[in-house]
C-alpha cells in the first residue's frame, strides 16, 4: 500500500473504500456485525460470533459479511448483534447468545423474517 | 410502584411560584386524576431550569418538551392532548433551543429524543475497529490532513481555544490553553501523551473509544504533537484494557503504513512517533506526573508541582498530556469548526460529554450527551427510571474521586460551570445513581478503602489520612462511634485536600465532606442512636479494627 502524501490520495482511498462498498450493496450482499467490545466479549460476544460463522459454513450461506464492532453504549444488553438486510434498516438484536445467534441467522439473514424477541427497542 | 410511563416536571423557582406555578402544579395533579392518567404519568417540581423567560413552565419526559407560560386554564389541553392522545399541543410550547447529542443505542429514536449528536462516540460501535478503511470511509484522517496541508500550529491553538474545549478527564482544564503553554515553551524535544490509564472505579467511557475508535485517537495525537511541536507521543494505556491495547497495535501499524505516522506526514515534513506504554494497574498513575514517573520506568508516584509536565514532563521535556475523551473531540473540531462544536452544550462548557451510568436504574450503560443536561433527565430519558420504582437518594459522579450529589441537586445542569457553582465535581463521567437503600457511611467506607489501598504513600497526609479517615468510619458503621469522630473526619477530609501532594489525596476527603454536607443527620443517627437508617451497616459493636 502507497503511503498517502496529500489529501487527494486521502479522497482516493476513501472514494475506492466506498466504491467497494456500493458494490457490496447492489450485489445484495448482507451484513452481520457482533458488538466486540469488552463488555460484549465478557456478555459472549465471541460465542455468538462464532455460532455466525459455523451457521454460514454449515449452511453454505453467500453474500454475507460478518464484521465486528466496539461497544455502542448499550452494554446490558450485550451480547449485541446488528443485521443489514439489503435495501432495508439495521436491525439490532440484544442479549444474543449462541443459540439466539443461530435463530437469526436463519429466520432473519436466510428467510428475511426479523426475530421480534430480541429486537431492542424502546 | 409501576414504572411510569411518562413524567410531567411543573416549575417552582421563585419567580414561575410568583407567577402561579402552584395552582398549575395544584390542576395538573386534578387533570391526571380525572383521565385516570395517574397511575402511568408521575408529577413533581422543578425549580433553577433558567427558563424564567417562560414561566411558569411545564416539561414532559420523555419527550422533553417544555411548555410555557402556562396558565391554570391550560392545563386541561394540555393533559389531554399531550398525555392522553399522546400529541405535543405546539400551541403552547415554549420557545426553546432543543439540546443537541444522541445518546449512544437509540438511533430508531433519534429525532424524538432531546439529545441527537455524537461527537466523541461517532464512529464507536459503527466501524470495524480493526479496520483503517473503514475509518477513512466515516471522515477519518480529513483532520489530519487538513492541519497538516493547511494550517500552521498557531491556527489549530487558535482554533481549540475558539471551541472552548475543556479537558474531560476531570479538572475541566481549557485545553487549547495547555496546548498554548506546550507549543510556547523552547525545547528541541517534546512529547505528547495521552492518558488512558482510566482507573476510576466505574468509568469506562475511554475504553470505549479506544476499543471501537482506536484511530481518532492516533489522529488526534499526532494533531496535538505537530500543534505544540512534538515528535514523539506515548499512549498510557490501564494496563487490563488488552483488546483495546491489541486494537490500538494494530491500528498504529496500519496508521505507519498509510503513511499517517512516522516520517514526512502528508509531505508536510512532519515526523511523529507513536508508542503503547501499558501501565501495570496502579491508579495513581492516572495523575498526569506519576504517569510520566511511570513511563519513565521509576515507580509511579507524582511529582512535586510546579514545574508543571507542560515545561518539565517526560524525560524533563515540555510534555502535553491529555485524556482520551479530550483528544477524540480534537479532529471534528478541526473539520467542523469552532462553531459548530459551540452549537452544544452550554456557553461556558461547549460540547459533549460521555457518561457512564451504573447502579439501581432500569438501564445501565454508556451515552453521550451535551453538556447542560441535568441528573434527572439522565435517570429519566436514557437510565429508563429508578429500578423497582425506588426513590434517588444520591449519585456519585465521577468515580471515587468526583463528588457525591444527593436528591436535591439532581436537576442542577451537569456542566463545569453550574457544578463548580453546586460546590460539586465533574469528575471522570461515571454516574453511580443510587437508591434510598444505600447507606452513606457505607458508601463513603467503600471509596475511603479504595482510597487507603490506592494511596502511593509518598506524603503523610493521604497515606495516613485515608487509613485514619476509614477506621473511624469503619467504626461508626460498627456503632462504635462518637461524636468526636465527626469533627475528626472533618479534620482528616481538609488536611487531605490542603496538604497532599496530588490529586489522589486532594479529593479523597470529597466523600466525608459530601457526606456530612448533606447527609450529617444519617451519620449522626449512626453515632447517637447507634443504628443504620438504611439498614445496610452491621451495628454489632465489634471493633474491626484492621490495618
Amino acid at each position: 500500500m502507497n503511503a498517502i502524501k496529500s489529501l487527494d490520495d486521502l479522497q482516493k482511498i476513501r472514494d475506492a473504500a466506498l466504491a467497494k462498498r456500493k458494490l457490496g450493496e447492489t450485489s445484495g450482499s448482507k451484513q452481520v456485525i457482533v458488538g466486540m467490545g469488552t463488555c460484549g466479549i465478557a456478555a459472549g460476544a465471541r460465542e455468538t460470533m462464532k455460532s455466525v460463522l459455523d451457521f454460514i459454513e454449515a449452511n453454505n450461506l453467500e453474500n454475507v459479511v460478518v464484521t465486528q464492532t466496539g461497544c455502542i453504549g448499550l452494554c446490558e444488553q450485550e451480547p449485541i448483534m446488528q443485521v443489514v438486510m439489503p435495501g432495508q434498516e439495521k436491525v439490532t438484536y440484544g442479549k444474543v447468545d449462541a443459540e439466539v445467534a443461530k435463530k437469526i441467522m436463519k429466520e432473519h439473514v436466510t428467510d428475511g423474517k426479523v426475530v421480534q424477541g430480541n429486537v431492542i427497542t424502546i | 410502584m409501576k414504572i411510569k410511563r411518562s413524567m410531567v416536571l411543573v416549575s417552582s423557582d421563585p419567580h414561575s411560584l410568583d407567577k402561579g406555578a402552584e395552582a398549575v402544579y395544584q390542576r395538573f395533579s386534578e387533570e391526571l386524576k380525572a383521565f385516570d392518567l395517574s397511575d402511568e404519568i408521575s408529577l413533581s417540581k422543578i425549580s433553577d431550569m433558567e427558563r424564567s423567560d417562560v414561566a411558569p413552565f411545564v416539561i414532559v419526559y420523555p419527550e422533553a418538551t417544555v411548555y410555557g407560560p402556562v396558565t391554570p386554564d391550560d392545563v386541561h389541553f394540555l393533559v389531554e392532548e399531550h398525555l392522553f392522545k399522546g400529541r405535543i399541543a405546539t400551541r403552547l410550547q415554549a420557545p426553546t433551543k432543543e439540546l443537541t447529542g444522541k445518546i449512544a443505542w437509540l438511533s430508531a429514536r433519534s429525532g424524538t429524543l432531546p439529545a441527537e449528536q455524537r461527537i466523541v462516540l461517532e464512529r464507536a460501535g459503527v466501524i470495524d475497529p480493526d479496520s483503517i478503511e473503514d475509518y477513512i470511509v466515516h471522515d477519518g484522517y480529513q483532520a489530519l490532513g487538513k492541519v497538516l496541508t493547511g494550517m500552521s500550529p498557531t491556527d489549530v491553538i487558535e482554533l481549540l481555544k475558539q471551541s472552548g474545549l475543556k479537558g474531560r478527564g476531570g479538572a475541566g482544564f481549557p485545553t487549547g490553553s495547555k496546548w498554548q503553554f506546550v507549543a510556547g515553551t523552547k525545547s528541541e524535544k517534546k512529547y505528547v501523551i495521552c492518558n488512558a490509564d482510566e482507573s476510576e472505579p466505574g468509568t469506562f467511557k475511554d475504553r470505549l473509544i479506544l476499543e471501537g475508535d482506536p484511530h481518532s485517537i492516533i489522529e488526534a495525537m499526532t494533531i496535538a504533537a505537530y500543534a505544540v511541536g512534538a515528535d514523539e507521543g506515548y499512549l498510557y494505556i490501564r494496563g487490563e484494557y488488552a483488546l483495546a491495547q491489541a486494537r490500538l497495535l494494530k491500528a498504529i501499524l496500519q496508521a505507519k503504513q498509510m503513511g499517517f505516522l512516522g516520517e514526512n506526514i502528508f509531505n508536510s515534513g512532519f515526523n511523529f512517533e507513536l508508542h503503547v506504554h501499558g501501565g501495570a494497574g496502579a491508579y495513581v498513575c492516572g495523575e498526569e506526573t506519576a504517569l510520566i514517573e511511570s513511563i519513565e520506568g521509576k515507580r509511579g508516584e507524582p511529582r512535586p508541582r510546579p514545574p508543571y509536565p507542560t515545561t518539565n514532563g517526560l524525560w524533563d521535556k515540555p510534555t502535553l498530556v491529555n485524556n482520551v475523551e479530550t483528544l477524540a473531540n480534537v479532529p471534528p473540531i478541526i473539520r467542523n469548526g469552532a462553531a459548530w462544536f459551540k452549537s452544544f452544550g452550554t456557553p461556558t462548557s461547549p460540547g459533549t460529554k460521555v457518561y457512564t451510568i451504573m447502579g439501581n436504574v432500569n438501564l445501565t450503560g454508556l451515552i453521550e450527551v451535551p453538556m447542560g443536561i441535568t441528573l434527572r433527565e439522565v435517570i429519566t430519558i436514557y437510565a429508563r427510571g429508578m429500578k423497582d420504582g425506588k426513590q434517588l437518594k444520591l449519585a456519585q459522579t465521577g468515580g471515587s474521586s468526583g463528588s457525591i450529589i444527593p436528591a436535591r441537586l439532581q436537576d442542577t445542569p451537569m456542566d463545569y460551570d453550574s457544578y463548580a457553582k453546586a460546590g460539586v465535581s465533574m469528575g471522570s463521567g461515571a454516574l453511580l445513581i443510587c437508591n434510598e437503600d444505600t447507606c452513606v457511611v457505607d458508601l463513603a467506607k467503600v471509596l475511603l478503602n479504595f482510597f487507603r489501598f490506592e494511596s502511593c504513600g509518598k506524603c503523610n497526609p493521604c497515606r495516613i489520612g485515608n487509613q485514619r479517615a476509614f477506621q473511624i468510619l469503619t467504626n461508626i458503621s460498627e456503632g462504635l462511634g462518637s461524636m468526636n469522630d465527626i469533627d475528626a473526619l472533618q479534620d482528616i477530609s481538609k488536611w487531605l485536600f490542603e496538604m497532599s501532594n496530588c490529586g489522589l489525596g486532594q479529593t479523597a476527603g470529597s466523600p466525608i465532606k459530601d457526606i456530612l454536607n448533606h447527609f450529617r443527620e444519617e451519620v449522626e443517627a449512626h453515632i447517637q442512636q447507634k443504628e443504620c437508617p438504611a439498614g445496610v451497616c452491621a451495628m454489632s459493636g465489634k471493633s474491626t479494627q484492621t490495618v
